[in-house]
This record gives C-alpha cells, structure tokens and sequence, in this order.
C-alpha cells in the first residue's frame, strides 16, 4: 500500500493523472513472467543436460525423452526467458525515453503480457506432445505461428505507436535496437513459417519450400533470430540499462549510430555459414563466411562503447552486482562475437559443425551475454519497478553473480573440449585409411564432459533462485518510496 | 532485360556499399559533438534531473 506522502501526493494530482503515467503493471509482470520462464528454462536444461549425461533419465517414455524436451528448453530459455525479458525492458524504455505513455494503454500492455504467455503455453505443450515443424528454433505449428503473428504485430503498434507520440525529438538508440528486432522478427517469423495445414482442424502442416531452399529460408531465419532477438534486442538493453546503472551518458553515441546501421547491414548474410559443406551453392556458403566475419567490426564496436561507458564510474563494480552482471554481459559478447566469426570460417567449421564446440559458443553467448545482461537489468529494474529503495540483499546478488559465472565457465570450457575432441575423432583416420574410432567410442569418451556440463547448469540455475529469492524479498520487504505508477510529468515538480 | 539482370544485381551491391558510407559520412561529420552529447543525456533525464559529472570523449 502506497505511504502517506505518495497518496498525498496522488491527491495533489488532477484526476486526469493516470492517463498522463507510465504503463508499469504489465511490465511488473512480465519481469515476473522472466523470471519465472528464466528458472523453467534452465530447470529443463539441467534435465536435458543431465539426459546427455545419463540417458535412462529418459524415463522411456515418450513425453520426456530429449527429442521432445531440448526445444523445451531452447523456447523456454530463447522465447520465454528473452522473449519476457524484451518486452519488459523496451515497453519501459519506450515509454521513458520518448517522454510517453505506451500506445494502447494498459489494455495493450495486459494483451501482450498474457497474449505471448498464451503463446508459449501453446508451444510448449505441443512439443512434449509430439506436435512441430522440426525447424529449429521453429518448431511451433501453424496454429501457434498464426497466434503468434497476431501477438507480435500487436507489439510492433504498441511500441512504433509510443515512438509516434513521443515528447521527446530524438528516437534513442536504445529504441532503434529494439524496433529493428521487432520488424525483424515479424519478416523472419512470417518468412520461414509459411506453411499449409493437412486441414484447418488438423495440428500438421507442409512447409511451401523444400530441399536446400527450405534448409537454406530455416538458417536465414535461424541465425538471424540470433542477430536480432538476441542480439539487436539485447543491445537495446545494454544502451539504455548500463547508463542507467553507471549514471553515465554512453561513451560514444555516434559509435552507437554506426554500431547499429552496421549490424543491420551485415548481420542479415550471415545464416549460410550454419550450413557449410551441404547442398548450398559453394558462392552462398562463402557469402555467409564473409560476412560474418565481417561482424567482428560492429560487435566489437558495441562491445567498446558499452564497456567504454563505465570510464571513470568503474568504482561501481565494486558496489553495484546488477551493474557488475551488465559488465560481464558485455565481456561475454565480446567473447562469443569472437568465436562466433572464426567458427564461420569454412575450414574451422570443417571441424567444429555438428560438435558440442558449437553448443559451447552458443551458450557463452546466451548465458553470458543474454542472461547476464537480463540479470543486470532485472537487479535494477525490480526496485524501481515496485518503487522500493534498493535490493533486498547486495550480498545475494554478488553469491548470484559468482555461482553463475563459475558455471559458465564450467558449460562453456567442457564443451571446447568434448566438441574439439569429438571433431579430432571424427576425421582420425588410421594408416590403411580407415577410420579411427567408431561413432559410439566418441559418445563415451564425451561423458565426463556432460557430467561438468550438467553441474555447470546446476550452478546456473542455482545463481537463478537466489535472484529470484532476492527480487521477491525486494518486493515483499524493502520500505516504499516512490509511487507505483511514475506519471510521466510529476505534476509536484516545477515546469523547467 | 535478361541481358541487364547481372547489371542490375551488381548496381544494388554498390547502391548499399554507397548507403552505407553516406550514413557513416553523415554521422561522423564534424561539429556534431554537443549535439550528441544531448542525445546520449536521454535516458539520464527521464527521471527528475540531479547532477551529474561530465563523461565523454566523443
């Protein structure tokens, strides 16, 4: 319940005020919701690791087996746990930054939140269920595809809506980011799911394209979720969250101009390097190889610009966990959009593709680099979100960050060595020209590895429950200051 | 038509080539820095002002 100075405050207030404030209460939820998606995803992933690890956990039955839960895991950890936490943050960085109210109101705000909910449900029960595309990443049918065009079209007016009416001249950064994801994400969505149904009460349905072209739209879509829902989306988060938490302007905004304009040029070319030595035209492959190492230069400049922010506020890791996870983000993004580049390069990846090197680097980037820069924000945002002075527990937060970092380490280093190890057995060849090692000889020699792997993940999750331990004290706890709703031009403070 | 297609594929290459160093022109273009300055100030002053020290280089 708000303090006595808050509803004296509200009172002072015309009665008009609330269509002049913020939409918070679906953004409250939706940190809730990123939390809670968060810890499912890394809860599954710790079950399908430990599968890996030990196959009876398989239970034989068909629901549980890994085929069934691994897109469980990638949607509930890229989807449900990013996908939360991107609405979230940039119906809160829309709102702020343009000076408005968002487009549509509460009611938008609330057909979001439980609209993409609804979506996930649907995704997740389908693929335990047995129902999917089997297109990576993809997998949802086409009666989960529709719903989700209708949800995410509905974000693209909720959040160019809020940039229309915006008080503020200049569109931030912050917000191109965001809304290249958006658009992205609804071409991409749209380009690789177009599909026919057997019939409109039948859950199957047949892909327009097929053979390399279908392989060739999938990667397109593919590595392209990861340049725009986990990258552009999230660098949306780092330009706004980090100066936030740093109390500093972004080091350089003319770098963070051509940061994007060059990841929108380049990234788009890049999905032909999941697909080398295939079917695809060797001149498609080639492109895919070139331009993403071409991405070096851009990542690398955002990687600067972000951690350059920090000069002369680096005291602050010190004080601030929520600040310290942005700032490891920001490494591991360095660290990932490093690999990434030399991965693509057909020789490297001549030995790399279909390894657990490629599991590796994809989750020094999404734990890394996603999950920390989420936790980062989430440190920051909750307390303000819910008007409370400050966190629950800094010393949590710091046991949070170390946990999870330690388990990064552990996940990402085993899977080096299982992957680049499985890769040298595989091309191991024997004086007479056979091969050196049968398939199931790598599968045993890959299981210590999955071992270190799960108890990485089991330190992951485990850094997750103290976060949300700690965010729920925040809430439940910690004395009230501000009101719950900021309006957006306090009526109490003089006109400047 | 037929005979112009590579043509045109090529053109569309140096076009985005061309896009791309206009934007880096434009946005490198001197005697723009105060005016960035209060651009990168957007997010500090979405909530009620409060001083700040000065962090720049650009």
């Amino acid at each position: 319940m708000p303090e006595g100075g808050h509803a004296a405050r509200l009172a002072a207030v015309s009665g008009s005020w609330r269509q002049e404030s913020y939409v918070d209460g679906p953004i409250r939820a939706m940190a809730v919701a990123t939390l809670f998606w968060g810890i499912v995803g890394f809860l599954v992933g710790v079950v399908v690791a430990s599968q890996l690890a030990f196959p009876l956990l398989n239970l034989d039955l068909e629901w549980t087996t890994f085929g069934r839960l691994r897109p469980v895991h990638t949607s509930a950890v890229i989807f449900a746990f990013g996908g939360n936490a991107l609405l979230c943050t940039s119906l809160y960085v829309v709102q702020r930054t343009c000076r408005a109210r968002l487009f549509g109101g509460e009611e938008m705000g609330w057909f979001l939140f439980w609209g993409y909910q609804f979506f996930i449900v649907m995704a997740a029960l389908g693929y335990v269920l047995g129902v999917t595309q089997g297109k990576e990443y993809a997998e949802p049918e086409w009666y989960v595809d529709l719903w989700l065009t209708v949800v995410w079209v509905s974000y693209l007016v909720a959040f160019g809506g809020t940039i229309l009416r915006r008080e503020e001249p200049h569109i931030y950064v912050a917000n191109w980011f965001f809304l290249a994801f958006i658009i992205t994400v609804a071409m991409l969505h749209i380009g690789n799911n177009i599909a026919l149904p057997l019939s409109l009460g039948h859950v199957k349905s047949y892909g327009a394209a097929s053979g390399v072209q279908d392989a060739m739209i999938q990667w397109w879509y593919g590595h392209n979720a990861v340049g725009f829902f986990l990258t552009a989306g999230f660098l949306g988060i780092m330009y706004y969250f980090i100066p936030k938490q740093a109390d500093r302007p972004v080091y350089s905004y003319r770098l963070s101009i051509i940061h994007f304009w060059s990841l929108i040029f380049l990234y788009i070319w890049a999905g032909p390097h999941h697909l080398h030595y295939t079917a695809l035209p060797d001149w498609a492959q080639t492109l895919g190889m070139v331009f993403s190492v071409m991405l070096w230069m851009p990542s690398w400049g955002g990687m600067i610009n972000g951690l350059m922010t920090l000069s002369g506020a680096w005291d602050k890791l010190r004080t601030d966990p929520g600040l310290r996870f942005s700032v490891a983000a920001v490494g591991f993004y360095a660290m990932a959009t490093f690999e990434g580049p030399v991965m693509s390069i057909k020789a490297v990846n001549a030995l790399s593709h279909y390894t657990d090197w490629t599991i590796g680097h994809v989750h020094s980037g999404a734990l890394g680099w996603n999950g920390f820069i989420t936790f980062g924000a989430l440190y920051w945002l909750v307390p303000r979100l819910w008007g409370k002075t400050e966190l629950y527990s800094k010393k949590l937060a710091e046991w949070h960050f170390w946990i999870a970092t330690l388990g990064i380490v552990l996940y990402i280093t085993a899977m080096w060595v299982s992957g680049i190890m499985q890769g040298l057995m595989w091309r191991s060849y024997d004086e007479l020209g056979f091969l050196q090692y049968s398939f199931v000889e790598t599968v045993a020699a890959m299981h210590p590895y999955y071992v270190i792997r799960m108890l990485g993940g089991v330190l992951y999750l485990s850094g997750a429950l103290l976060m949300a331990y700690n965010l729920w004290r925040t809430v439940r706890d910690v004395p009230q200051t501000q009101p719950l709703v900021t309006p957006v031009f306090p009526a109490a403070s003089p006109a400047e | 038509m037929l005979a112009i297609y590579p043509l045109l594929k090529a053109a569309w290459v140096v076009w985005f080539f061309l896009l791309f160093g206009f934007i880096l022109a434009w946005v490198l273009r001197p005697g723009r820095r105060h005016a960035y300055q209060a651009l990168a100030d957007i997010p500090l002053r979405d909530e009620a002002p409060r001083a700040r020290r000065p962090n720049r280089s650009i």
